[in-house]
């Protein structure tokens, strides 16, 4: 019963999209309220009618019904129970069922919270968020249905695929879904402001925000995804510009220009046609990204669905969605009204500079990502468009960008003051010159560009930290004074000025990693030392053990650091029988920000191993980056001040700081 | 009965949620308007100058600023009447009240089976599960092994098991144990070659070969290593040798070697003249014999292939060869039953009918 309710629950939540999509949009052209409430309360049904549809199938993987089709294929009765509810979406049917539950989860919290909208914005913005989930419900009932049965249930499962088998499955679909799907809300809120042909005050309060939302998960998914690569795949490489990969980092840039036109939009009412097209990119970029790795067009790990008529019907929808918006946009965009003035050299002007820069970083990574699967149809050759092409794309549109992000936030709105930005600017400057030359000296002769990167990087962290040290008039007035002003800053700039740092701090890591990284690869037998960066290594013996459902071959290793004992690491090769495959596990020694990475190959006749040791110097600010870049969003949301970018009159700023 | 009641339930949530905003009419005036967002900001204004957090005249910039905007605002809204449209409501409530429910339940019917009650495994009785103990006895020996990994013996009983169990890395490594802790002999490195072969897929590699070599250089008669080597030079492209390898066996092994078919159909893949099937002596004593004598072991002879065939009937090659034989006996309906028998042996591998039904026609008896 469990499963049909479920299934049931779902076939109720498409028909409730289907009329939250109509009835609304009718109710506004004819201007009756009764009709436009439909919305609303359509909306909460049917994330009440998801989230028991999810709930059903949770409980089945929880069961281990292998009466469903679905529960047989991918799970096991022996797995542990957090890879039964987490396999719920390490699969295409449930990951799908994931990502309409988090639709529905968006859509009912405009539903929920949308009172300060005007009645007929609301109306439209979930009657388009109603077109999105019944296309996708259609979807998911039609080709990719998790609640098909089968007759007479066999007695166990095919269990999950091993990699997936991992507590990152935990958390970074769900995040990357938050993330993809939380850009559905500015979408809407696009398309209702074309279809209305207007934007007002309430649009822009609300579309940051939201924005802001998905771009946390986005960012923070994206990130696990590529910690988990790191040391589940078992090569220490983190990202492969893997076109997976890519489909994630799209609408990552695109909603990080988003974000930073939609405050240009919220303070100064200008940028409204450029944040709107913005909205329909980074959505529509979302939903490429979906189409990518679930149609089976590319295969990596990602890709656990190939079937040729999913992708036909993604591809309908992907056409659909971004072919109507996008004409929508040339239709109606002219009708609606610009606004807000302001100098090139201002706090617009660079948000604008920042958002040339990213999105031809999108347009690069897109091409990177598309043009070889276009060749591959029309002329049928296969080429590969790797790290090269996107080094040498994707990295010179990146250095101006962060070369000009310490001055964004020092400039004043509508009109700035580019040489008092670099004044102030000094101090970080001295500290990326300070840096750089104590690289080149220090590591003489090696790679040149390596120092440079860093110094570029001391220079964001240090721009981000004169910005706040401006705001609070450090070292000007006595400390306790700066530190309460520092109290009173909005958290907004706090988050500024810590998502910026972020930046800075992971490409540290990543520049150290890419460039310092040392590496052994061999065989070892038990009783052989290796020596990687001035670590030894010695193999203290090969183990087996019988896991819940794998059995592991596991290697002991002691660490030592000039004949000091550190501590004993216990790579792990698993082999999962019932899927005839076998996962590394990689051990890892972590010392401060740098790591020692093992991990496991096979054995040979003699009882030798083959052990791949890597030392990655700093390479955990790559992550702690990203992390800094969300807790300065989660900052910024906290922020719940309404926003108005107050027009500075150029004596008013001088009135503000105290007399000496 | 249960379950279309839940449904029923669920339906009559999912049509009250339309048609509750429907009734409220058009009192239900909710949902802000532009002003109120101003007024907001400009009360927030206010809030921020009495915490100092932005100067006065500042403040009064973006006061001038936000009136600018509410003003603007007003304009707008003045043109939104709204109005009750009846007969959009009322087609809205039958849609919902009619609509809804038969396209759910349609839908639903064309997908769901809702006559299937649940199988959580924990219900489900472990009777049928045969495979279980089994498994329980592996991990019983693996653990003492485990503990005591120099017992030969134990490793003997393990590794076979862990063939059948598909475990084949598992069977690999503890058939090497066998022969480091029980000692080695040539049927040992054929068994450690054999799983090598299935681990590799049926790729005879230079690892295996290795092992099969091995086998050999302590007993030349080991056939299972012998047929290896071959299927390795065939693999290597080399068929003469592999044929020759293999006729080699033929020659030496007894009449009744129960891998005779196995030797002679793979002969046939290579291309090779398949050698009588009866040794030189045997063929010698069969000349000598009477017309009835002979007929008789022929007879026999073809009696266990039937018997063998009908315990395992997998086995393409010696269909064939059965039905040839009752053929060339002249007991065509022995031979037409036989082509019965196997086409239903084989019934469940397309490629194996295939095989058959391609070797029935060269015999002529299709159809």
């Amino acid at each position: 019963m469990i499963a049909e309710a479920g299934h049931y629950a779902l076939v109720l939540a498409l028909a409730l999209a289907l009329i939250q999509s109509t009835v609304p949009m009718l109710g506004a052209r004819w201007g009756d309220p009764a009709l436009m409430n439909v919305a609303r309360s359509t909306a909460l049904a049917q994330l009440l009618f998801v989230a028991a549809s999810f709930t059903a199938l949770v409980m089945l993987y929880v069961n281990s019904d292998f009466s469903v089709v679905n529960v047989f294929e991918n799970s096991h009765s022996t797995k542990p129970l957090l890879y039964k509810i987490t396999g719920v979406w390490g699969h295409h049917e449930g990951s799908m069922l994931l990502w309409v539950a988090i639709l529905a989860l968006f859509g009912g919290l405009v539903a929920a919270f949308g009172n300060n909208l005007r009645l007929s914005l609301r109306a439209h913005v979930l009657a388009v968020q109603g077109w999105i989930a019944a296309a996708f419900y259609l979807f998911i009932l039609v080709t990719s249905n998790p609640f098909l049965r089968i007759a007479s249930p066999p007695i166990e499962g095919r269990d999950l695929n091993p990699v997936l088998q991992d507590i990152g499955l935990a958390v970074h679909p769900p995040m990357l879904y938050l993330g993809y799907v939380g850009f559905s809300i500015s979408f809407s809120f696009a398309i209702a402001a074309l279809i209305e042909g207007r934007i007002d005050a309430a649009w822009a309060r609300w579309v940051r925000p939201w924005t802001l939302v998905a771009w946390i998960f986005l960012t923070l998914g994206i990130a696990m995804g590529s910690y988990w690569a790191y040391y589940e795949l078992g090569w220490g490489g983190w990202w492969f510009w893997d076109p997976v990969e890519n489909a994630s980092l799209m609408p990552w840039l695109a909603g990080t220009a988003l974000l930073h036109s939609a405050v240009v939009m919220e303070k100064r009412n200008a940028l409204k046609v450029w944040t709107i097209l913005l909205s329909i990119l980074a959505f529509s970029l979302s939903l490429l990204g979906t189409f990518l790795v679930r149609s089976g067009v590319l295969t990596s790990v990602h890709a656990f669905a190939t079937d040729p008529s999913r992708g036909v019907f993604i591809l309908l929808i992907l056409c659909l969605f971004i072919g109507g918006s996008l004409t929508l946009y040339a239709w109606r965009a002219s009708a609606l009204k610009q606004g807000g003035l302001f100098a090139p050299v201002s706090r617009e002007g660079a948000l604008v500079l920042n958002n040339l820069f990213l999105t031809s970083a999108c347009a690069t990574v897109f091409i990177g990502t598309l043009y070889p699967l276009a060749l591959e149809v029309l002329t049928g050759d296969k080429i590969s468009v790797g790290a090269p092409f996107f080094n040498l794309t994707f990295g010179p549109l990146f250095v101006p960008l962060l070369v000009a992000m310490p001055f964004g936030p020092l400039l004043a709105w509508k009109r700035g003051d580019l040489l008092g930005a670099a004044q102030r600017l000094t101090a970080a400057g001295i500290a990326a010159l300070v840096a750089i030359a104590v690289l080149f000296a220090w590591t003489h002769g090696g790679a040149t560009l390596a120092p440079l990167a860093i110094g570029l990087a001391i220079f964001v962290i240090g721009g981000a930290l004169s910005d706040l040290a401006e705001r609070m008039a450090l070292f000007r007035v006595p400390l306790a004074i700066a530190m309460a002003r520092a109290r009173g800053l909005p958290r907004a700039t706090w988050g500024t000025a810590f998502a910026h740092a972020g930046i800075g701090v992971a490409l540290i890591g990543i520049v150290c990693e890419t460039t310092w990284n040392s590496e052994y690869i061999g065989t070892m037998k038990p009783r052989d030392v290796a020596s990687v960066a001035g670590y030894q290594l010695k193999l203290d013996e090969i183990t087996q053990r019988q896991g819940p459902n794998f059995r592991e071959m596991i290697a002991q290793f002691t660490v030592a650091l000039d004949g000091e004992t550190l501590q004993v690491m216990m790579p792990s090769k698993r082999n999962f029988t019932t899927r005839d495959s076998s996962t590394t596990e990689a051990a890892l020694l972590t010392r401060g920000a740098s790591q020692l990475y093992v991990s496991l190959g096979d054995t040979n006749a003699e009882g030798a191993i083959a052990v791949r040791i890597y030392h990655k110097p700093l390479v955990l600010l790559i992550w702690w980056g990203p992390v800094l870049m969300a807790f300065g969003g989660l900052l910024s949301l906290s922020d719940r001040r309404l926003r108005v970018g107050a027009p500075k009159p150029a004596k008013a700023a001088r009135a503000l700081q105290p007399a000496e | 009965m249960t379950l279309w009641f839940v449904f029923a339930l669920m339906t009559v949530a999912a049509i009250f949620a339309v048609l509750w905003p429907l009734s409220r009419g058009s009192s239900a005036q909710a949902g802000g308007s532009e002003a109120v967002v101003y007024k907001d900001q400009l009360a927030e204004i206010d809030r921020d100058v009495a915490a100092g957090l932005i100067g006065l005249s500042e403040a009064e910039a973006a006061r001038v600023e936000i009136g600018r905007r509410l003003l603007a605002a007003a304009d707008g809204e003045r043109n939104q009447p709204a109005h009750a449209n009846l007969g959009l409501r009322r087609a809205s409530a039958v849609v919902a009240l009619v609509g809804l429910p038969i396209a759910a339940v349609t839908f639903y019917l064309a997908l769901g089976s809702p006559r299937l009650g649940d199988f959580p495994l924990a219900s489900r009785t472990r009777m049928a599960d045969a495979s279980q103990p089994l498994e329980n006895m592996v991990a019983q020996v693996e653990a003492h092994l485990e503990k005591n990994p120099t017992d030969g013996r134990g490793w003997t009983v393990l590794a076979p098991v862990l063939v059948r169990l598909g475990r084949v890395d598992d069977a690999v490594r503890a058939y090497r144990n066998v022969i480091q802790h029980a000692g080695d002999s040539a049927e040992r490195r054929s068994d450690l070659g054999e799983a090598l072969v299935i681990r590799a897929g049926g790729v005879v590699t230079a690892e295996a070969k290795g092992e099969f070599e091995r086998a050999v250089a302590q007993n030349a008669d080991d056939p299972r290593a012998s047929y290896f080597l071959g299927l390795a030079a065939e693999q290597d492209g080399r068929k003469a040798d592999a044929a020759a390898i293999w006729r080699a066996m033929l020659s030496k092994a007894p009449a009744d070697a129960p891998w005779r078919a196995l030797i002679e159909a793979a002969l046939t893949r290579v291309g090779a003249p398949v050698p009588p099937a009866l040794s030189d002596d045997a063929m010698a004593a069969a000349r000598d014999m009477n017309e009835a004598d002979r007929g008789t072991m022929v007879r026999g002879m073809v009696d266990r292939l039937a018997a063998r065939l009908k315990q395992d009937g997998s086995d393409v090659e010696g269909w064939l060869r059965l039905v040839r034989a009752y053929m060339v006996m002249g007991e065509r309906d022995k031979a037409t039953s036989a082509r019965t028998e196997a086409r239903q042996a084989v019934a469940g591998d397309a490629e194996r009918l295939r095989q058959l039904n391609e070797g029935l026609k060269n015999l002529g008896l299709d159809g």
